[in-house]
């Protein structure tokens, strides 16, 4: 008897081949909207997380002002200096390397090709602190540093844009390149690291001795920032509460005025980044559950204008013999059938789209088997539900009433 | 022999309350095997309820209906669907064929639900087409059929499962006279050579005298019944 539904429902399903399409295509939308967006959505926040891991764990980031930017009115206070990178390195316990750092902007030039860039100067504990491991070269020695050598490891985007002959990967290491006019040998490239977690690209990047900077390039001794690597085995804050104790010593800061001096704790941006994360996968999900609504509507409206076709065709049946269990079973298998169909096609139609997408994002692909199963049961569920109770209703109808509804 | 429908004091009432009406009466009848039996009458006079209880499609409130002494009214759903699929063909005014669907799957379609293999249903349905006169149309689909057709793929229908009892709704209503003399050449022919019972609803006078008896209802009870020298198929 099993067999016989069957058949009566693949027939069924051959015949009204547009109508079995537009109930489908209301589950392939459903479903392959809601697996893209969700997909979309956690290839992005595992895109964050990674720049989070990138930015290391446990990094202090020392600059002058209040906050963020430099404050109000007042006096611009002042940059730091060698001393106070020494006081700090000496005097504070629990951090592994502190590194200061100065910066440029400057015109890169190399052959033909120029390109405008920042350059950073700073020392060899700049790759102790953040994980930024070299592709090809080597770091500063301690005598290039000491004496402010023109050395420079140069950031990928810089590299493509200087060195646009190709060749080897390292072709560039030995190459002499000219920074507002300073003659400067590479030593170093840098690995590619892609978007900073507040955009801005930081591979658009050439680090530098930063005695070299100071000398030939800013002109004086401030140190814009200073890195502080914190030791695994201290606490943060323990140690953001003494360097600001120091420095506000260092700095004559007495009482209880404000500090003209700001500890940025990495720890925070990653706090911020999971924060915004979240609320992103938020905004995703319900979106998603929108679409699945909409295509539940879909494969909703489709079954319902099929409604009284189908009325009459179920008073047909029971009319010539059929028992009403038949009648159902035929129509839960038709639905069951368009259902999974729907649900498969969607998730293939699914994978296709986050495989163009994600890369327009620069985002990871992934595949995300929870949202693939929930989306197709879900949508499976629908259409059986709108499949199966319009026709559990007709069924129950006096086989003559069937016959005659309009 | 029992009698193949006997009925005695069937009452049907629909609603409740004020609304309650009372469709037939208290009808007392008798059809034997081969009969050929037009229902007539005006417009709520009760035959089409009477009709749908012959049919096993619904059942009286009161009184008792023996199909082939077996009393319909203490019959589930199921139990007369049962009923319908081995013993009851069923003819309609609109023919009631399933759309998009080629005559010989339409004539199979009580096959299926009784089981029959596909072989079985092939040789059968189209016995059964060609009994109509619709062999060389078997894989035409209603749309491509004149009404005439249509109705004679339904009357394949009814017969292809070798019913005892043939009900024919107002058969001929959609049909032009031409066309509805043709429907009701073959039913008569069926009758009187494959000796099944044939039972039909109609208004149309002109109809109903290829009947060999004519029972004419009014307000929900027989009138009175008239005896016809069928006409010959």
């Amino acid at each position: 008897m099993l067999f016989t539904t069957f058949i009566l429902a693949f027939r069924s399903i051959r015949r009204h081949l547009m109508r079995s399409f537009l109930t489908t295509l209301g589950i392939i939308i459903g479903v392959a909207a809601v697996i893209t967006m969700v997909t979309l959505g956690e290839a992005t926040t595992l895109a964050v997380q990674q720049q989070i891991a990138s930015l290391g764990n446990n990094i202090l980031l020392v600059r002058p002002g209040q906050g963020f930017g430099r404050g109000g009115g007042g006096p611009q206070p002042a940059d730091f200096d060698a001393q106070d990178v020494a006081a700090i390195r000496d005097q504070i316990a629990g951090i592994t390397a502190v590194a200061p750092q100065a910066s440029s902007a400057v015109t890169a030039v190399y052959e033909g090709s120029n390109w405008t860039t920042s350059v950073n100067g700073t020392t060899a504990d700049f790759f102790l602190i953040q994980p930024w491991p070299l592709v090809a070269g080597r770091s500063f020695e301690p005598d290039e540093e000491l004496a402010g050598k023109a050395v420079c490891i140069v950031g990928n985007t810089v590299r493509k844009n200087l060195f646009t002959k190709g060749g080897p990967p390292d072709a560039p290491l030995g190459q002499r390149i000219r920074l507002n006019g300073i003659s400067c040998l590479v030593i170093g490239l840098l690995s590619t690291r892609g978007q900073a977690g507040f955009g801005g690209d930081q591979d658009d990047t050439v680090i530098m001795p930063i005695k070299t900077v100071q000398r030939r390039l800013t002109g004086n001794l401030d140190i814009r920032v200073m890195l502080v690597g914190v030791d695994q085995a201290y606490d943060s804050p323990t140690v953001q509460t003494a360097i600001t104790g120091l420095l506000r010593q260092r700095r004559q800061i007495t009482g209880d005025k404000q500090d003209d001096f700001n500890i940025f704790d990495t720890a925070q941006i990653s706090a911020t980044l999971t924060a915004t994360t979240t609320l992103l996968t938020g905004i995703v999900t319900s979106v998603a559950a929108i679409s699945l609504v909409v295509g539940g509507i879909g494969i909703m409206n489709i079954m319902l204008v099929s409604v009284t076709e189908r009325t009459r065709e179920i008073g047909i049946r029971l009319a010539i013999g059929a028992v009403a269990n038949e009648v159902l079973t035929q129509f839960l298998v038709e639905a069951i059938v368009l259902s999974c169909l729907g649900g498969v096609i969607g998730i293939a139609l699914a994978q296709v789209m986050v495989l163009i997408i994600a890369p327009l994002m620069q985002v990871p692909w992934l595949f995300v088997p929870r949202i693939n199963v929930i989306a197709f049961l879900i949508a499976a569920a629908i259409g059986m539900v709108f499949g199966y109770f319009p026709a559990r209703r007709a069924a129950g109808l006096n086989p003559i009433d069937a016959l005659r509804y309009e | 022999m029992a009698p193949l429908i006997q009925l005695s004091q069937v009452t049907k009432t629909f609603g409740t309350g004020d609304a309650q009406f009372q469709a037939l009466r208290g009808v007392d009848l008798e059809i034997a095997s081969g009969d050929f039996v037009a229902i007539m009458g005006p417009s709520g006079s009760g035959k089409s309820t009477m009709m749908n209880i012959l049919g096993c499609l619904d059942v009286p409130s009161s009184g008792q209906y023996l199909f082939k002494g077996r009393n319909v009214g203490t019959l589930d759903r199921d139990q007369r669907a049962l009923l319908r699929r081995r013993y009851l063909g069923f003819v309609f005014q609109g023919y009631n064929l399933l759309a998009r669907t080629s005559a010989l799957e339409n004539v199979e379609l009580p096959l299926i639900y009784r089981g029959d293999g596909r072989e079985v249903r092939q040789t059968l349905s189209l016995a059964a087409l060609s009994k109509v006169g619709l062999a060389d149309w078997a894989g035409h689909t209603p749309a491509e059929l004149s009404g005439g057709q249509q109705q004679r793929v339904a009357i394949a229908r009814a017969l292809v499962t070798n019913p005892e009892l043939l009900l024919a709704d107002e058969p001929t209503g959609n049909l032009d006279s031409e066309r509805s003399v043709e429907i009701m050449q073959l039913l008569t022919e069926l009758n009187q050579t494959s000796g099944i019972t044939v039972l039909m609803v109609t208004h149309e006078p002109d109809m109903a005298r290829f009947a060999g008896r004519i029972i004419h209802f009014k307000d929900g009870l027989v009138d009175h019944v008239d005896s016809n020298q069928p006409v010959p198929a």
